[in-house]
C-alpha cells in the first residue's frame, strides 16, 4: 500500500463528512427517521398512503444539491472511467444488494455506526471488505 | 412540514457528498483500492459524519417523538441474519465495480451524468428485482418475509 499524498483530501473529506452527518441529524431530529438513501429510494416502489412524499422530498433534495451548487459555482470534478455494461450491471447488484441487506452507506454506514447498531456495524465491514475486494480484482488481477 | 424538512436533508445530504468528493466516482475508487495508490479522504468523510450523527442519535435515543412531534422510528433489530450479510456482499461488489453507492446515484443524476442516469436506472432495476421475488415469497405459503428498514 501506498499513500497517495496528492490526491488526499484531509479538510473537505472531514468537513463533507461533518455535512453529511449533519443532514442525518437534521433527519432523525426533525422526522425520527434513517436518513438511509437505499431504503428511502426502495419503499417507493410500494408506495403506502402517507408514506410517500417524504420520500420523494428527501430524493429531490439530493438530486437538486448539484443544481443549486452549479447556480452559484462550478461543481466539483466528477469522473467516471467505468464503462456503460460495467455501469449498469454494478447498478443493478447495488439495487439488489442494498434492498436485502436493509440499507448501504448511509442507512447502515452512516447513521447505524452512529448508533452503535450491531447489524449496520456488521453490513459496513462486510460491503467494504467487498468493495475493498471487488477493486483489487478488477484493477490488479484482471486489468493485468 | 416534515416533507420541507425531508428535502432540507436530503439537499444538505447532497452538499455533503458533493464537498466529501463522494460524488466523485473515480475518488471512491481510489480511497477502495487499497493496492494502487490509496486515497484515504473517504475514511475522514466517515470520521466526520459518524462524529456529528452519533450527537444526534444519543439526543433522540430516550425520546419517542422528534422536535417537529413526529415518532421516532428506529430499526430495532440486532439480528446479524444471512440476508443481511449476503445483501450487503452484493451491494459491496457493485460499490467496488463503480465507485457509486445510492446516494452519489442521485447527486451524479442531478449534475447530468449520463453515465450516472445508466446506473441509477439499473439500480432502480435492481430495486424491481428485489420487491418481485419478495412479493413472490409473500405471496407463498411459509414464513412470513422479514422486513427490511
Amino acid at each position: 500500500m501506498s499513500i497517495a499524498w496528492n490526491a488526499f483530501t484531509p479538510a473537505s473529506a472531514l468537513i463533507g463528512g461533518a455535512i453529511i452527518g449533519a443532514a442525518a441529524a437534521l433527519f432523525v431530529v426533525l422526522n425520527g427517521r434513517i436518513a438511509g438513501v437505499s431504503g428511502i429510494l426502495g419503499g417507493l416502489a410500494r408506495p403506502q398512503a402517507g408514506d410517500v412524499s417524504w420520500r420523494i422530498a428527501f430524493v429531490a433534495g439530493l438530486v437538486a444539491a448539484p443544481l443549486a451548487w452549479g447556480l452559484l459555482a462550478a461543481l466539483p470534478e466528477i469522473r467516471i472511467d467505468t464503462s456503460v455494461p460495467v455501469l449498469a450491471a454494478a447498478g443493478l447488484l447495488v439495487g439488489i444488494g442494498t434492498r436485502y441487506g436493509g440499507g448501504c452507506t448511509s442507512g447502515h454506514g452512516v447513521c447505524g455506526v452512529s448508533r452503535l447498531s450491531p447489524r449496520s456495524i456488521a453490513a459496513t465491514l462486510v460491503f467494504m471488505a467487498a468493495g475493498f475486494a471487488t477493486v483489487y480484482v478488477a484493477r490488479h488481477l484482471i486489468a493485468q | 412540514m416534515y416533507t420541507a424538512a425531508s428535502f432540507a436533508a436530503g439537499f444538505v445530504f447532497g452538499l455533503g457528498l458533493l464537498v466529501a468528493g463522494m460524488a466523485n466516482p473515480a475518488k471512491v475508487l481510489g480511497f477502495l483500492d487499497l493496492a494502487g495508490a490509496w486515497d484515504p479522504s473517504l475514511a475522514l468523510v466517515m470520521a466526520g459524519a459518524v462524529a456529528v450523527g452519533a450527537a444526534a442519535f444519543a439526543f433522540v435515543k430516550n425520546r419517542t417523538h422528534t422536535l417537529l412531534g413526529a415518532p421516532v422510528l428506529l430499526p430495532s433489530s440486532r439480528r446479524i441474519d444471512r440476508r443481511l450479510v449476503l445483501g450487503s456482499l452484493v451491494f459491496g461488489v457493485g460499490w467496488g465495480l463503480a465507485g457509486i453507492c445510492p446516494g452519489p446515484a442521485l447527486v451524479l443524476t442531478g449534475t447530468g451524468s449520463a453515465k450516472g442516469l445508466v446506473f441509477l436506472a439499473a439500480m432502480i432495476a435492481g430495486n424491481g428485482v428485489f420487491e418481485f421475488f419478495e412479493s413472490r415469497k409473500r405471496a407463498a405459503p411459509g414464513p412470513a418475509p422479514m422486513r427490511s428498514s
